[in-house]
C-alpha cells in the first residue's frame, strides 16, 4: 500500500487525541455555588458522620444509618440535613454533567463520586458496601 | 480489446484518503467514552473542598515546626 508511514502517523494521531482529550470539566458558577452549599452543611453533618448516625450509601449520598445515635432534640433537624445533603448530590452531579455538555454522564458521574465519598471517608465513618450493608472504616 | 482489469490504482489512491476520514471520525467519537481517570481526580479535588479535607498531593500542609535546640 502506498504512504505507509502516514497511515501509521494518522492512526497515532488518533490514539494520542484519545488520552489528550480525556478531561472532565467542573468549573461552573453552579458547581460553585453547590459546593459552597455542601461545605457550610458539612459542618453541621460532621458530628453525625463521626457518631455512626449518618452514614454515605454506595449510591453517591448520605443516609440516617441509625436515628437513635442522634439526640432526640437533634434528630428532625439530621432529617433535614441528610435530605438537603442529597438534593445538593443530585445536582452535583447533574451540573456536572451539564458543564460537558453529556447529561448521559450524570450516572457515571454519581458512581464515580459515591466510591471517591467512601474511599475518602474518615476513620469511624460508616459506609455502605456493594451488598449494601453498613461497614465502618 | 482489454479484458476488465480490476482498478487497484484507484484503491490506492482512496485508502490515505479513507484512512484520513477515519482519523477525522475517531479524533470526534473518542469525546463519547466517560473520562473516568479525569472524573476520579475532579471528584477527589471536590470532596476535599467540600469536606475541608487537605489533599493528598500539592497540600499546604502545615509546616512542622524546627525543634528548639535551646533546652532549659
Amino acid at each position: 500500500m502506498r504512504y505507509p508511514k502516514l497511515i501509521a502517523l494518522m492512526l497515532l494521531l488518533v490514539a494520542a487525541s484519545a488520552f489528550a482529550q480525556a478531561n472532565l470539566e467542573v468549573n461552573t458558577p453552579a458547581v460553585a455555588a453547590i459546593k459552597a452549599s455542601m461545605q457550610a452543611r458539612h459542618a453541621q453533618l460532621t458530628a453525625s458522620y463521626d457518631s455512626g448516625a449518618v452514614g454515605l450509601t454506595r449510591d453517591g449520598n448520605v443516609a440516617v444509618r441509625d436515628p437513635a445515635l442522634v439526640p432526640l432534640p437533634q434528630r428532625g433537624q439530621v432529617t433535614t440535613l441528610v435530605a438537603q445533603e442529597n438534593a445538593d448530590r443530585a445536582s452535583l452531579y447533574k451540573e456536572i454533567a451539564k458543564a460537558n455538555n453529556k447529561p448521559e454522564w450524570e450516572g457515571d458521574i454519581r458512581n464515580t463520586f459515591a466510591q471517591r465519598w467512601i474511599e475518602k471517608a474518615h476513620p469511624g465513618w460508616y459506609y455502605q458496601s456493594a451488598s449494601g450493608t453498613w461497614t465502618r472504616k | 480489446m482489454k479484458p476488465a482489469q480490476p482498478h487497484f490504482g484507484a484503491l490506492r489512491c482512496v485508502l490515505p484518503l479513507a484512512a484520513a476520514m477515519l482519523a477525522t471520525a475517531g479524533c470526534v467519537t473518542i469525546n463519547i467514552y466517560f473520562p473516568a481517570a479525569a472524573a476520579e481526580k475532579a471528584a477527589d479535588k471536590i470532596i476535599d473542598e467540600v469536606w475541608q479535607d487537605q489533599s493528598r498531593d500539592g497540600a499546604k500542609a502545615a509546616p512542622t515546626p524546627t525543634p528548639a535546640p535551646a533546652k532549659k
